[in-house]
């Protein structure tokens, strides 16, 4: 069910093992995009409201985990969670869903 | 085992297929293409040809179709006419825009409205935007042996364009002859395994063709047009190779026919060529020096032969089995553009004959020469476009 | 039966694509390489998933994903299925994940061509009940009365039902699903990976920008989707109809919250009037009969 690939996910840069091309040389004949880690850039610049966890509450249910669209929460093996701020968009849904309410949603500051 | 056998031209298409190690077929009906699909079916289910047959549902999922597999790592083949590859219009453009080398056989037909099955070149033409290498067929061998050649062709690593295989309905693809279907492996070491630029690989995964912004696309675009570049080139080498491996050759981009002192050349594509041929030694016999020049590739197109006819003709006749509305005849307007630049030009004369499967034979070719000498003698082109054989 | 604390940690949707805050199609994602791995090969039409991979040179998918023409998926499925069998790579799953546009409009013909050739492959209909990609126009899978900005006074004419057409080819699975239920979508497509044939999934997908409402709801949306009974849960498994958990217990109507607290939720069913949403909750009632009888076996 899972193939083991050459690189290891969080390493793989922007553009990929190819990088952005300089030259047409460089070019692929067809355009061919590799798997790279914000293919839109950080963006977490998106975000107006930010999810702050409140980890005396949060009871590791992993919900917020799952239903984020952007994967942007770290779920640790520990079943531990952290927000990627670097890429999360704060569209609220894990504040919305966290059984427990250990997340709140607050304004960023500008 | 090398093998003489008498068949049609359609047929023989489904011979090059399977003697080509295609793995995959798209198969969808139309006359005049469908027995060059049942053909096939009768091969793979016999088990003579070890290839999945796709029984699609329209031309524009054969076309996808053919596009998934390419993709996916094995050596297709679909066959159309007409309205069938009009319907696959977008996923050509796809398809070379992939890179992806699937050839097809495109089995010439009028496009409609309104209905006709009989033959002219304007489906087939009127693709010839789309990044297509287009190869027209004077005969049922040549059908065999292109088809092949373009499978090498195409999967050259200077090309990686996709090739379509021209033949006339009903004049070639429902007309038997006799055609050597060479020995197998003989095919197999002028024809290596399936190359393509890419896979779809879970090992190396990657999106293909996701959006490409105006800071690239030219430059993916300008690569398709040098692949064309290097086609033109290539094709008269692979012609040549071909000829030395079976002893069957077609002059590479132009067949030509007494054209080294000819005073006007005819220029027609596909079989029309061949009625030329007749029509040029008819009027030698009679003292004219008239040659026949078939454009045997239309797509890329051979601008640096056509000087070169060009060179030492007075005139140039072409022979359009097609028009482009509120234009001329493709074949007249490329000769136009090639010798644009030259500053010595023969004159051009632009006939439009045999749409919708009319009738062209050696004696309106040879009306055509005539006429043609006519205004080489008088300096001058009379009427740039006629229309042969109109009804008054 | 899994539990998301076993659900892979793996991610092969990227952080940092493109798509809206509180995208519905892209915890569908999530969830899709959650049940299969990365050993698939995806084929996306143009639809919202082709622009949420980012521009080229970089994609946010770490799967092989052929980007194609917008009619073709079953197509070029039904091509790469025909040229892995030829290289003997029977172990990679093809997977044509669609948007509804892609699916029940201009898709649908290749779709049934792909089903009746019983083509080895699974494919998913995301369903955010609109053109998304083309900014929300509406399409064969916008139900009754939203509007879109090509319906901007509401649709007139109601939802097609594809999971039924799909089960018509008698194909061996028809599934429906919501991100909302994601152990019983991952599970459904599991499933699907191990049957053999033409599988057929479609995944609500609730879209904040379409469905105008505000972007931390999709999930509670799609909740009440189900809970409503406007979206049924169910499978029909080698022509046998099983609604699933929580859709089975709602045949009894009174275990139904009424339909009106789901279009409350979106501005896209704003202008809707009283007579508009006793209809909806009509065809709703309607429905459940019809699904009542499936369940029973009492029809097919």
């Amino acid at each position: 069910m899972r193939v083991r690939l050459n690189l290891p996910i969080n390493a793989l840069l922007k553009g990929g093992k190819m990088g952005v091309p300089k030259t047409r040389k460089e070019m692929p004949l067809t355009p061919i995009s590799y798997p790279t880690l914000g293919s839109m850039g950080k963006t977490g610049s998106w975000r107006t409201f930010r999810p702050i966890i409140d980890y005396s509450k949060c009871t590791k249910c992993t919900l917020c985990w799952v239903y984020c669209p952007d994967a942007a929460i770290t779920r640790r093996a520990d079943d531990s969670l952290e927000i990627d701020y670097d890429y999360c968009k704060g569209c609220g849904i894990c504040a919305n869903e966290c059984p427990v309410k250990a997340i709140t949603m607050q304004r960023e500051e500008e | 085992m090398a093998q003489i056998i008498i068949d049609t031209a359609n047929h023989i298409a489904g011979y090059a297929a399977k003697t080509a190690r295609v793995k995959v077929v798209a198969a969808y009906p139309i006359t005049p293409q469908t027995t060059i699909v049942e053909k096939i079916a009768e091969f793979v289910e016999s088990g003579e040809m070890e290839a999945e047959y796709i029984r699609v549902e329209s031309e524009h999922s054969a076309m996808a179709a053919c596009i998934g597999a390419a993709a996916a790592g094995v050596r297709t083949f679909t066959a159309t006419s007409a309205h069938g590859l009009a319907l696959m219009h977008e996923a050509l453009h796809w398809a070379s825009g992939a890179r992806l080398p699937i050839v097809m056989a495109v089995v010439n037909r009028a496009m409609g409205a309104p209905w006709s099955i009989w033959p002219d070149l304007s489906d087939s033409l009127s693709q010839r935007d789309t990044g297509w290498i287009q190869f027209y067929c004077a005969d049922n061998q040549e059908v065999f042996d292109t088809i092949i050649q373009a499978y090498r062709l195409c999967e050259d690593e200077r090309v990686f364009l996709p090739a379509m295989v021209c033949l006339e309905g009903f004049i070639l693809s429902h007309t038997y002859m006799p055609v050597k279907i060479h020995d197998q492996e003989e095919v197999d070491a002028f024809l290596p395994p399936y190359k393509s630029g890419w896979i779809l690989d879970v090992n190396n995964p990657f999106s293909h063709a996701n959006l490409v912004s105006p800071e690239w696309y030219m430059e993916f675009r300008y690569m398709i047009q040098e692949a064309m570049e290097n086609a033109k080139r290539l094709i008269p080498e692979i012609d040549k190779e071909y000829g030395r491996h079976f002893g069957l050759q077609y002059g590479g981009l132009i067949d030509k026919y007494r054209c080294e002192d000819a005073e006007l050349i005819i220029c027609t594509m596909g079989t029309m060529g061949c009625e030329a041929k007749i029509a040029v030694d008819n009027l030698r016999r009679e003292g004219l020096k008239v040659g026949a020049a078939r454009i045997r590739v239309y797509r890329p197109f051979p601008v640096e032969e056509v000087r070169k006819l060009a060179e030492q003709a007075s005139i140039i006749a072409t022979i359009d089995r097609h028009i482009s509305f509120g234009m001329e005849g493709f074949l007249a307007s490329e000769i136009k553009a090639s010798l644009y630049h030259m500053k010595d030009k023969p004159l051009l004369a632009g006939f439009i004959a045999g749409l919708g499967g009319r009738d062209v034979t050696f004696k309106t070719i040879e009306g055509i020469a005539k006429k043609s000498l006519k205004w080489m003698r008088a300096g001058r082109v009379e009427e740039e476009t006629v229309w042969v054989d109109l009804r008054g | 039966m899994v539990t998301i604390k076993e659900f892979p940690k793996e991610e092969y949707l990227l952080k940092g694509h493109a798509a809206c805050a509180g995208c519905g199609p892209s915890i569908a994602l999530r969830l899709l390489f959650k049940a299969l791995g990365n050993k698939v090969i995806m084929v996306v039409p143009a639809c919202c998933t082709t622009v949420i991979q980012g521009p080229y040179p970089f994609t946010s998918f770490a799967v092989p994903l052929q980007n194609m023409l917008f009619e073709a998926t079953g197509a070029t499925c039904s091509g790469i299925v025909a040229a892995l069998k030829m290289r003997g790579l029977d172990d990679i799953t093809v997977v044509g994940w669609a948007g509804d546009g892609g699916t029940v409009d201009i898709g649908l013909q290749a779709l049934s061509g792909a089903a009746e050739r019983e083509t080895n492959f699974i494919y998913i209909c995301y369903d955010n009940e609109a053109y998304g990609n083309t900014g929300l126009q509406r399409s064969g899978a916008t139900p009754y009365g939203a509007w879109t900005t090509t319906t901007p006074t509401g649709k007139k004419e109601r939802k097609k039902n594809m999971p039924l057409i799909m089960a018509a080819h008698k194909i061996p699975y028809v599934a429906t699903a919501c991100p909302s239920y994601p152990v019983d979508f991952v599970n459904k497509l599991r499933k699907a990976k191990e049957i053999k044939g033409t599988k057929y999934i479609h995944v609500l997908a609730p879209c904040p920008t379409g469905w105008r409402y505000d972007t931390s709801k999709t999930v509670e949306i799609g909740r009440l989707a189900v809970q409503t009974g406007i979206w049924v849960l169910y499978e029909i498994e080698n022509g046998r109809f099983r609604l699933n958990p929580p859709s089975d217990r709602l045949i009894d109507k009174s275990k139904r919250k009424p339909v009106k607290e789901y279009l409350a939720m979106q501005d896209r069913f704003r202008h809707l009037t009283e007579a508009d949403i006793e209809k909806i909750q009509t065809w709703v009632d309607e429905d459940w009969e019809y699904y009542s009888k499936l369940a029973s076996n009492e029809c097919v």
